[in-house]
């Protein structure tokens, strides 16, 4: 048992991804419940599948993709931005719009004649093939994400919480706003060259979905939210390694698993007498009039 | 049909208003105000909604600059939003809730510690609410999550509360209740302007503004609050009362209507 656990982490190239694997889960399961607080899941899609151009330009060109992706990431916050703000009326549509033509653009270079091969790894990544250099910048970004997330900690909570109120708290909701945005931004960043253009907004959005379904309180949350996505993320490698399936999407399997095994366990608890307040107000649906503002663009 | 300036003097205003003209993108949305607020009064803001009484707030709250004229605010300014515009299935504690007034005072790269915590505790304490610090915000009473944004806006330090149709939604109990908490406000020095509907409860506090787009009347209730006055307030909204032909109060379907604040509030 021991050696079935251990002997795939004899290669170095699992073991990296092991270690890329932690990194991402704890970076992107804190990050995640604010995404679903805020409820930005589509936001953070949208982030996700806009930068694929910036990819595939860092890969023709011989550019870090890491690069390629910040500058992806900046352009398409700033054509939904501009969109946004010219269609205030449709701006979901509007944001469709970009990403999907962003994502078609990126397409078309990715399948242009004269192409080098392998660029396909970028919509589906390559876990395995993370190098010693992608894991420290990986780390570094996930360390500044994290510091800037538990220092904003208050000022996110305040404004998630009553965005309305947030300038009489001498905050600028905007700001915060997009501070949570750029947030989510660099974790995408941190996971998109190994799990892919087109996997990585599950790392972010499905361990915190499950989470929120067992618990109301946010420490709770964050810790099990991390511990789904390290978890799942993990046991999709294992999955890879042992039934030779692709990394990535074995992670997102495991963590669409993890979800549906997270909303058994909360319809179960719905249906149980409640024991105590912490459980129950995470099991009782809330009703959509008892929510208010997503993101106050202000 | 401006009424003449109160009768109560306690000092420096809280705010002076004069000529000012409020509104959005160089449009005006209220103007002709003149008043001058005394520090520790209970002000009744009456209006249709979209009358002005959201404008009157962001204004005070410096949000929002007068077109024209003068609005100096002498005092620390907090609104204390309607509790359904907070998030009742957030996970924050009536704690939590109250020491995010602290943040108005801190500098962006310090948390609230154990000092703001006190400080917020003792917010609590003042509004009845302090056995309920634990309590998540959205199992809460709307009596008690009123009292816990009221809370709020004291860990601010404000001096001035703006209250936002703060009765909506409460039953009788927590209405008296919450009547109470503005009266002991009033008289720990605190100026409290409550927006509202409700022209007889108006009566009871120190003044009274009505507001239509522009401004009405100001003054004490009994003078102020006239059947001219509020005709010019509300229009056809105004319903007599029986052997009051001076009075008038308004029809029970008007609290049904969208609530200013919903208009003005910033669309994700």
């Amino acid at each position: 048992m021991i050696e079935w656990v251990t002997e795939p982490l004899s290669h170095g190239t699992t073991l990296r991804a092991l270690v890329e694997i932690i990194l991402i889960g704890s970076v992107s399961g804190v990050v995640g419940c604010w995404v679903v607080l805020y409820e930005i899941s589509y936001s953070a899609e949208s982030l996700a599948h806009g930068l694929f151009p910036g990819l595939v330009a860092a890969a023709l060109l011989g550019l870090p993709l890491l690069l390629g992706g910040a500058a992806g990431i900046i352009v398409t916050a700033l054509l939904i931005a501009a969109v946004a703000r010219y269609a205030s009326d449709h701006a979901d549509t509007a944001v469709a719009v970009v990403v999907t033509s962003l994502f078609g653009f990126g397409v078309l270079l990715a399948l242009s004649p004269g192409t080098p091969p392998g660029i396909q790894e970028l919509l589906f990544g390559d876990l395995l093939g993370v190098t010693d250099r992608e894991l420290f910048a990986a780390a570094a970004i996930a360390a500044v994400v994290l510091a800037v997330l538990w220092l904003s900690h208050d000022r996110l909570m305040a404004i998630g919480f009553d965005s309305g109120s947030g300038r009489s708290l001498g905050l600028r909701p905007g700001a915060v706003s997009a501070l949570l945005l750029t947030l989510v931004a660099a974790t995408i960043l941190v996971g998109v060259q190994s799990l892919g253009n087109l996997l990585v907004a599950a790392t972010v959005i499905a361990p915190a979905a499950a989470a929120r379904l067992l618990t109301h309180r946010f420490a709770p949350m964050v810790l099990l939210s991390v511990g789904i996505a390290i978890g799942a993320g993990v046991a999709g490698l294992y999955v890879s390694y042992y039934a030779k399936t692709a990394a990535g999407a074995s992670v997102a399997g495991c963590l669409v698993l993890a979800y549906v095994g997270c909303a058994a366990i909360s319809a179960l608890a719905r249906r149980a007498p409640r024991p105590h307040d912490g459980f129950r107000a995470a099991a009782g649906p809330v009703s959509r009039a008892a929510r208010s503002p997503k993101l106050d663009p202000s | 049909m401006r009424s003449a300036d109160p009768k109560i003097d306690r000092g420096e205003p809280a705010v002076n208003a004069a000529h000012t003209t409020l509104g959005y993108g160089g449009r005006p949305a209220l103007d002709g105000l003149e008043f001058q607020l005394p520090r520790g009064c209970r002000v009744g803001v009456l209006g249709p909604n979209g009358g002005g009484k959201t404008t009157l707030f962001r204004a005070l709250l410096g949000e929002i600059t007068p077109l024209a004229g003068r609005l100096d605010v002498a005092v620390r300014a907090a609104t204390v939003a309607q509790t359904d515009r907070s998030r009742l299935d957030y996970p924050v504690s009536a704690l939590d809730v109250a020491t995010m007034g602290s943040l108005a005072r801190l500098p962006w790269w310090k948390r609230p510690g154990r000092k703001e915590r006190a400080r917020a505790r003792a917010s609590l304490a003042e509004v009845g609410m302090e056995q309920h610090a634990r309590t998540g915000f959205g199992d809460l009473s709307g009596g008690q999550r009123q009292r816990v944004l009221i809370a709020r806006a004291l860990t601010t330090e404000a001096e001035l509360l703006l209250l936002d149709e703060p009765f909506t939604g409460l039953d009788t109990s927590n209405e008296q209740r919450l009547e109470r908490l503005i009266d002991e406000l009033g008289a720990a020095g605190r100026t409290v302007m409550i927006a509202t509907h409700e022209v007889e409860q108006a009566r009871r506090w120190d003044l009274v503004l009505c507001l239509n787009h522009t401004q009405v009347a100001y003054g004490e209730p009994r003078e102020a609050l006239t059947r001219p006055v509020l005709e010019a307030t509300y229009g056809e909204h105004i319903v007599e009362i029986p052997g009051e032909p001076e009075l008038g109060v308004l029809p029970a379907h008007h609290h049904d209507e969208e609530s200013p604040a919903s208009e003005a509030r910033s669309l994700p």
